[in-house]
């Protein structure tokens, strides 16, 4: 293996978690719902990932237990936002706190313990292709399930009917209710979505990233995830190629510290950031992409007449 | 219901009843619609229409009471069954998406897995059929109301429905596309179909509907052959008493120029908006001039440049008593005498979750700091004046409301209405500007909110009055001017113009764009 490829390697799996959050957020915005809560999930779902695999021995277990994690803590939100019709705002950082402080106390009795790395899958004959074959067909199952949830997100969303009801449901849940779309049965399957996707990504963390538990060893990928879908002004194919702009800025920032360069590090953490509010402006310089691209009804409460 | 009819009717209700809270929205109501005919539903804001046909279309479950379609009992659950039964509607607020695209929203609404393509070509050969022509790649965000309309009609007759409910729909309209819609209607009705128009405009049901339901607080208090009785026979029905008559004569001879905006032109500043062209107005002294146009044309915009939520760079277009104001704010145009009463009445005019002596101090804070402010550089709210002039607003509004203080979110539309319309006369401002004073108002609370602007006139206010509402242009106004695409006409007379010339001017004939409108409207 040469030096670029393994740099555009750790590029990639710096990318993968960040892009796996991020498209499912977009979903749950696209339905008009705003879970900031995408680091409390994630967090949850290393933790679940990296104690299912040490409790059962299996690294392919441990993912599925993250990805469920993630699902049960979303429903949660779910049951707060949708069905008592709390603040999604409020709801979602509270949802952030907690999944910090609990995956904390989960994971105490397995700090400092070796993982287990959920190994990769060589696709026969496509890896064989020189330089890009190691990147792209010989990698791991949180992977290849990044790059199938963007293709699967963008067909669901603009080609068909129940991705066209979601972001109907986003753009004006009132007007969907009158034409007899179901509102908060369609929420609620964007949020477990959400959150499948955000406990899988922090498995990644757990199981393939670095192979062990920290604390706090989302490290804020989840409010980077956040910043991506407005970067993304809620396209899929744009998460992907911010994901990996992202992810290519956070191994650039260790290259350059290993290098010397005088770049402060904490400039370059902070460029995700920066660029998400670049975007920001210059989409709302331009209000008929807003109209189009963002959906209105983002983090309003629906309470159905009936 | 003893009525010996021949054929059963297509859809009947029976002692159908809503509640909301203590609130019975529709009371028992008994309604009988035949096949082929277009029957009205009249009756005030608040009557209980809406609420009535949103149990018609599954979106609200009736409290009691049963609904019969073809003579047989059936239970309609969600929008989804209405369809399935057989029943078409478009709403008064539109159900659309602006992010989407026409054919898109007319997807939503069908059930079942039809390809966008295959819809696409079916809008437009439907929009074409009942020349309503549509563009289905469109997006919506970029479409005229009238248009946003077609969209609603041309979903539901994508269903083939037996049932159309339309639901106020020429109030967006100006009279030429209002014209268009009936030859619409009267098309549905040769081809067997039956329409439930709902409307407070009684020309227009007397024009086309062969049977009129009247609805007064939830109930109904008459049935009727709208083309056997006269508007004002109907208007009794409706609001269960005389209507005041409005009075605009005794507004005498203008005085001195009040405001004057000369050459004002302003950008659009969004893509949706308007860009202002070019106005020129002035407004004397004893005078109204009522600004009639079809929604969307720059009456928010030009509202908003009067009013000084949006500033001009030139000083000297806008003049208040001889003064520069262009580039004031609100407050500084208030401590000048001005008043002003926008449109929307929830959110803009009032806070609605603030009671009414809040919502009193937020406009008039600094124009009336003497009475409601107190210990100086502190600005203590006097609340006793405050509650004083509260009331007293209330009382020569004749508003009515639950409780002393309560918030404005809770008072009807009308009295809402007549609150901030009243907050702003209680000053007697030498210059008022009102947007859409009437705008889903009931007949008893307008006359009383149009007498009351007549009266400021006479006492010597100038008054401008934005209003899509002919009825109410030619009620008050002592001079009409029409705004199309952010031109405004030159204001005429109100005694010499007419209701034709104003239609050709809101469809732009005062330019060369009207007549490429103008023969799409005749093409067909």
């Amino acid at each position: 293996m040469d030096m670029t490829q393994a740099i555009i390697l750790t590029i990639m799996t710096a990318a993968t978690p960040l892009l796996l959050a991020a498209i499912g957020e977009l979903v749950v915005e696209r339905s008009g719902v705003l879970n900031l809560g995408v680091e409390g999930m994630m967090i949850m779902g290393a933790v679940a990932a990296f104690a299912i695999a040490q409790l059962t021995g299996s690294a392919g277990l441990g993912a599925l237990g993250g990805l469920v994690a993630g699902m049960l803590f979303s429903l949660l939100f779910g049951f707060l936002t949708l069905t008592l019709v709390a603040n999604q705002v409020a709801t979602g950082l509270a949802l952030t706190i907690l999944g910090l402080g609990l995956s904390g106390m989960i994971g105490e009795a397995f700090i400092g313990l070796p993982g287990l790395k959920l190994a990769a899958i060589e696709i026969p004959l496509l890896s064989d292709i020189p330089f890009f074959g190691r990147l792209l067909f010989s990698q791991d199952p949180i992977f290849y399930t990044s790059i199938i949830a963007v293709i699967g997100v963008n067909w669901f969303l603009f080609r068909s009917r129940a991705g066209l009801r979601l972001r109907a449901i986003g753009d004006s849940h009132t007007s969907a209710h009158a034409l007899g779309v179901k509102v908060v049965r369609t929420r609620y399957l964007a949020v477990m979505f959400g959150g499948a996707c955000a406990g899988l990504a922090g498995a990644h963390l757990s199981i393939v990233y670095t192979p062990q538990w920290v604390e706090n060893m989302t490290a804020g990928r989840g409010w980077i995830a956040l910043a991506l879908v407005v970067f993304a002004s809620w396209r899929p194919t744009r998460v992907l190629a911010g994901a990996y702009l992202f992810g290519a800025v956070s191994i650039g920032q260790l290259h350059a510290q290993a290098l010397g360069l005088g770049i402060p590090s904490q400039f370059l953490s902070a460029l995700p950031y920066l660029a998400t509010i670049a975007v920001l402006v210059i989409i709302s310089l331009n209000r008929r992409m807003t109209l189009i691209n963002t959906p209105a009804s983002l983090g309003k409460s629906f309470v159905p007449e009936r | 219901m003893i009525n010996e009819q021949t054929e059963a009717p297509l859809l009947e209700t029976r002692g159908l009843t809503k509640i909301f809270g203590s609130l019975r929205a529709c009371d028992e109501i008994d309604l009988s619609i035949a096949p082929g005919e277009i029957h009205a539903l009249l009756g005030e804001n608040g009557a209980g229409k809406s609420t009535l046909v949103k149990m018609l279309f599954g979106v609200l479950d009736p409290s009691a009471g049963g609904i019969l379609w073809k003579g047989d009992p059936v239970t309609i659950g969600s929008p989804g069954e209405a369809r399935a039964t057989g029943i078409g509607m478009v709403f008064q607020h539109f159900s659309l998406f602006e992010a989407l695209t026409v054919a898109e929203n007319i997807a939503l609404a069908l059930d079942g897995n039809v390809p966008i393509d295959r819809i696409s070509e079916e809008a437009r050969r439907l929009s074409l059929e009942y020349g309503l022509p549509l563009d289905p790649s469109a997006h919506v965000a970029d479409l005229s109301v009238g248009e946003r309309q077609r969209i609603e009609i041309v979903r539901s007759l994508l269903q083939n429905p037996e049932l159309i409910i339309l639901d106020e729909p020429t109030s967006v309209l100006t009279p030429q596309e209002a014209d268009k819609l009936f030859e619409t209607l009267a098309k549905l009705k040769a081809e067997g179909r039956s329409v439930l128009y709902i409307s407070h405009r009684l020309e227009e049901v007397q024009r086309i509907c062969d049977r009129a339901t009247v609805l007064r607080h939830g109930k109904v208090t008459g049935a009727c052959d709208p083309r056997q009785e006269t508007p004002s026979s109907l208007a009794r029905m409706m609001v269960g008493g005389e209507v005041a008559e409005i009075s605009g004569a005794g507004l005498g001879e203008p005085g001195e120029t009040l405001i004057e905006v000369r050459n004002l032109s302003a950008p659009s500043r969004s893509p949706f908006a308007v860009a202002l062209r070019d106005i020129d107005l002035s407004v004397k002294a004893g005078e109204i001039v009522a600004i009639a146009g079809v929604a969307g044309n720059g009456q928010s915009e030009l509202f908003d440049v009067l009013s000084g939520e949006e500033k001009v760079g030139d000083a000297d277009a806008i003049r208040i008593r001889g003064k520069s104001a262009g580039r004031m704010g609100i407050t500084e145009r208030r401590l000048l005498g001005c008043g002003f009463v926008p449109e929307e009445r929830h959110g803009h005019a009032a806070v609605t979750e603030m009671p009414l002596t809040a919502n009193l101090v937020l406009s008039r804070h600094t124009s009336d700091s003497a009475t409601f402010l107190s210990g100086g550089p502190l600005g203590l709210i006097n609340t006793g004046a405050v509650a004083k002039a509260a009331k007293r607003i209330c009382e020569a509004m004749d508003v009515r409301k639950s409780g002393e203080d309560p918030a404005a979110g809770s008072l009807s539309g009308g009295n809402l209405q007549k609150f901030i319309v009243g907050r702003e006369l209680d000053r007697q401002p030498v210059v008022l500007v009102v947007n859409q004073p009437t705008w889903g108002v009931d007949a008893g609370a307008a006359s009383r909110i149009r007498q009351a602007l007549i009266d400021l006139a006479k006492s010597g206010s100038a008054v401008v009055v934005i209003s899509q509402d002919l009825d109410e242009v030619f009620e008050i106004a002592s001079r009409i001017a029409v705004i199309n695409e952010g031109r405004l006409s030159s204001p005429e007379p109100a005694s010499t113009m007419t209701r034709e010339r104003i239609g050709l001017l809101m469809g732009g004939f005062h330019d060369g764009t009207g007549q490429a409108h103008a023969e799409a409207v005749h093409a067909h």
